[in-house]
């Protein structure tokens, strides 16, 4: 093993090739990684050159280089974004101090475990997707698919990394586990619920791009705020590629909105079986699908009052949405933050400490950023000349964390009664009926050029590339 | 770099109908020339300097969008953040109306243009598609454009500290090491930037000279170490390519400066052209003239960084041309460099009762020292100097190569995509 080009094998940034200790962790682990690829990894991919986009370099040529690559060859790299030595903590009770360039002793389990946390979502939507390849709408579809399984095989790369420099043999040992759970396993299930859900179906996978991706992003973005530099730096460099996955989500909704919108005008109707049986998707099953995805991931960001997110805010390790653009005192004591309970059987606003609300604050700036792209669905439907709209549900709709868990909410936010709920339930959320007609359109359109009825092709390709252009070749 | 309202440009824009607003772009432009609302990403068109860095990070292709437009009229960033498709294009009447030169040809600066010269450090030659257009991976981080047009102080003054010949006397020719000092004025640059002299005046048509660019000849931490100088290497411009005479603007404004005079500068430009700073990375060094600007400033480096006893150097070879000894720049300095430390080699192509010996000469006579080299997937290579040179060197490259049985085409292939071939000729 001692002969392996570091920057060749594992194009990195963080010196692997002198570093002797990250080295034999990683020869430990590297071979469980490509057996965990190959065990639970996209299925059936082993022999496709698929167009990937590889980074070998931070700068803004060298992170986005395409050719094709077959998949457990794939250069998972380290990267860190560029550094700044004088970079000072901004916010929290450390303000003003250096930003730490290791560990300090009394955040770090509190750190390893925020960095476990969102370590295991990415192997897990990996395992979560491994079945998509089987049904693509096109070849263009799953190049990117398989883009983003990669990349977020990087992304547990870049956690593993944090581990094995700066955890020790705890480290190690959470590397390992990373590779040990599984999504769905009854007895060793990933962290979080959202990650341990199938993504049974292509429309399911672009809303989970969209919506569960976008959770990753906003995780991200406050991670890369975090007084511990080198987990600010890899997660900042962790969000250019975040990017492409929320494309393919924001994309690929707004491609099967655009293809049931013509259908719509087509056969000149709304009605959803006749549009389900012309081999479209009808818009009220995509509102449904969107109300459990967007529902289901914004459970992701924690109880609404949580005195961890104060910890980890005050202490510097994890930051707010864009920390460093916003003007107040950057330690919120003393300040508060709205947030929802159910009183006399009604929603009402409460008053909280903003530091114990925290989770509230970043599921609240992921809201306004998910609800600017619904608008940009709907843009879609007002172009091809239709009345109908989507809508993102009630923030208190179908959660299953914080207050409002298991408390019965309509999307319009109205506290409803069981009864209720049992009535509209069909209306609001997929049901079998919903998935089993899904399922039925799932079938693989692999031709250059060609896709599925129920979707539109793309404006453009990947990377100038014709949108017919052959961007997996079938071994 | 046009100010006439009449000049057309490609104005960079993001097409609102794909961007999914993603804050990659705003996160990469080096320049702040991307911003947004709740609503769009947007370009700056007083900002952006075309470095494309936002182009290949785009996950929607939205980015690569651009309209043909009047300079003065280019859509402003309150209008574009309104917008919720991109305008057509404007046809060429549309444009006419707007008041566009008839005549474009000349005054045309198109994306094309900017693109070729940030690509190139700005130098008017195209070079030959051998040449990287990425620094290598251990370059250091480059500051670009603190000072222009489009940053926000149009030009930073530098304080004269130095002015001396570096040839010896009595020609025509003489060339001088400029020493320029910042004071407290920020303006760091690396071995192998280059800036801009604005020279005082305005050209006989009474428009203000433009800027002529150098290679800075000094080391990162300052001519002299820590303090906030650079150096130049002018040579004076008495006639032109063709041998018809022409007293050059700048270098003649250069050349006569006095200590304390104060110069305009803007810059740092070049953001490819740098040296590798690993440990044991060699560096080949190839230049004429004044083209050694860059290479005493590498070198100059590694020497420093070899007298800390804190870096393990790899090898440094250099191929130095002039016409004669006498009008070698920098040739004393160069003689009192230890011979372990850099492998220099000179080739004089007038000296008297000599053959012409040029360096792609010297370069094939040394083959058998620079096929490791250019074996070792350590070494970067510079060339700079007169365009002229640039081919003779290549197939220099190219022979040394295949005499040792290795593959060129695939040589060169690692050399461009690896950022180790460096191309700097005029």
């Amino acid at each position: 093993m001692s002969s392996i080009n570091y920057s060749e094998k594992i194009p990195n940034n963080v010196d692997l090739g002198n570093d002797r200790t990250l080295q034999r962790a990683l020869e430990q682990w590297q071979p469980n990684f490509i057996n965990w690829w190959g065990d639970v990894g996209p299925t059936g991919s082993t022999d496709y050159d698929v167009y990937l986009r590889t980074a070998v370099s931070v700068d803004p040529q060298g992170w986005a280089q395409f050719d094709y690559v077959k998949m457990r060859d794939y250069r998972w790299g380290i990267f860190l974004n560029p550094g700044d030595a004088e970079r000072r903590i901004h916010f929290g009770d450390h303000l003003g101090e250096k930003a730490w360039s290791d560990v300090p002793g009394e955040h770090r389990a509190n750190l390893r475990r925020i960095i476990v946390t969102q370590g295991d979502t990415e192997p897990a939507s990996v395992e979560q997707q491994r079945q998509l390849g089987l049904t693509a709408p096109s070849m263009y579809d799953l190049r990117n698919l398989f883009q983003i399984n990669v990349e977020e095989g990087r992304h547990l790369w870049a956690m593993v990394y944090l581990l094995h420099r700066h955890f020790g043999r705890d480290g190690r040992e959470e590397a390992e586990a990373l590779l040990e759970r599984r999504s769905g396993d009854e007895n060793n299930p990933r962290i979080l619920g959202a990650f341990n859900e199938a993504t049974p179906d292509w429309l399911s996978f672009f809303m989970f791009t969209y919506f569960t991706d976008r959770d990753g992003k906003f995780q991200l973005c406050a991670l890369a705020e975090s007084a511990f530099d080198p987990l600010a730096r890899t997660t900042k460099f962790m969000l250019t590629e975040e990017a492409h996955h929320m494309f393919v989500g924001e994309s690929g909704i707004g491609r099967v909105i655009q293809r049931t919108c013509a259908a719509m005008n087509e056969l000149k109707t709304d009605d959803a079986a006749t549009l389900r049986a012309a081999g479209v998707i009808d818009l009220a099953t995509i509102q449904r699908y969107l109300n459990f995805h967007y529902s289901v991931t914004i459970d992701l960001f924690g109880a609404d009052q949580s005195s961890n997110a104060a910890i980890f805010y005050s202490s510097g390790l994890k930051g707010r949405f864009e920390e460093g653009r916003r003007t107040d005192d950057h330690l919120l004591k003393g300040q508060t933050y709205t947030v929802l309970e159910v009183a006399n059987g009604q929603l009402a606003e409460r008053e909280v400490p903003m530091l114990n609300a925290l989770n509230e604050v970043l599921r609240d700036d992921f809201i306004r950023d998910s609800v600017a792209g619904v608008g940009r669905w709907n843009k879609v439907i007002e172009k091809a000349g239709l009345a109908a709209r989507l809508t993102v549900p009630h923030k208190a709709f179908h959660r299953n964390i914080g207050t409002l868990a298991g408390v019965k909410v309509s999307p319009d936010g109205r506290v409803v009664s069981d009864a209720e709920w049992q009535a509209n339930v069909g209306h609001w959320l997929p049901t079998r009926d919903d998935r089993a007609f899904v399922a039925s359109l799932m079938g693989r359109v692999v031709e250059p050029g060609r896709f599925a009825n129920w979707i539109a092709p793309p404006v453009m390709g990947i990377n100038r590339q014709p949108v017919d252009f052959e961007y997996v070749r079938f071994g | 770099m046009d100010m006439a309202g009449t000049t057309i440009f490609k104005q960079h824009l993001i097409d609102p109908e794909i961007c999914i607003r993603c804050n990659t772009c705003e996160a990469t432009c080096p320049v702040g020339a991307i911003t947004h609302d709740t609503r769009n990403y947007v370009v700056d068109a007083d900002k952006c300097e075309f470095c494309m860095a936002c182009v290949p990070p785009c996950p929607t292709g939205s980015i690569d969008n651009w309209r043909t437009m009047l300079r003065v009229k280019a859509y402003a960033v309150d209008d574009q953040l309104t917008w919720d498709e991109l305008p057509a294009e404007l046809t060429p009447e549309q444009l006419a109306a707007d008041g566009a030169a008839v005549e474009t040809g000349g005054a045309v600066q198109t994306m094309d243009g900017a693109l070729a010269a940030t690509a190139q450090g700005e130098t008017t030659f195209i070079t030959a598609s051998w040449g990287a257009t990425l620094p290598p991976w251990s370059a250091a981080h480059a500051y670009t454009n603190l000072y222009g047009p489009k940053a926000n102080d149009k030009c930073i003054h530098a304080t004269v500290a130095g002015n001396v010949r570096v040839t010896e006397l009595g020609r025509d020719y003489d060339t001088h090491h400029l020493v320029l000092d910042f004071g407290a004025m920020p303006f760091p640059v690396l071995e192998g930037q280059s800036i801009g002299i604005i020279p005082p005046g305005s050209d006989a048509l009474g428009r203000a000279h433009f800027a002529r660019q150098y290679s800075i000849a000094s080391p990162r931490n300052g001519e002299r170490p820590g303090y906030n100088n650079v150096s130049l290497t002018i040579k004076r411009v008495l006639e032109d390519h063709q041998g018809q005479p022409v007293r050059g603007v700048a270098s003649n404004y250069l050349c006569d400066l006095q200590v304390g005079d104060t110069v305009q500068v803007i810059g740092p430009f070049g953001a490819s052209f740098l040296m590798p700073n690993h440990p044991r990375s060699n560096i080949v060094m190839i230049c004429t003239g004044t083209g050694s600007a860059p290479m005493r400033a590498m070198t100059e480096w590694r020497r420093r960084l070899r007298a800390s006893g804190k870096f393990e150097g790899g090898k440094l070879m250099l191929f130095f041309g002039a016409r004669t000894k006498e009008e070698l720049p920098y040739f004393g300095p160069l003689q009192s460099l230890p011979k372990d430390f850099i492998d220099i080699n000179l080739a004089f192509s007038r000296t008297a009762g000599q053959p012409k010996r040029y360096v792609q000469d010297l370069m094939r006579e040394r083959a058998a020292d620079l096929a490791p080299l250019l074996a070792d997937g350590q070494t970067c290579f510079y060339v700079c100097g007169l365009k002229a040179m640039e081919e003779g060197v290549l197939l220099a490259l190219c022979d040394v190569a295949l005499q040792a049985g290795l593959a060129w085409e695939a040589v060169a292939g690692a050399l461009k995509t690896q950022g180790r071939l460096h191309l700097e000729t005029y």
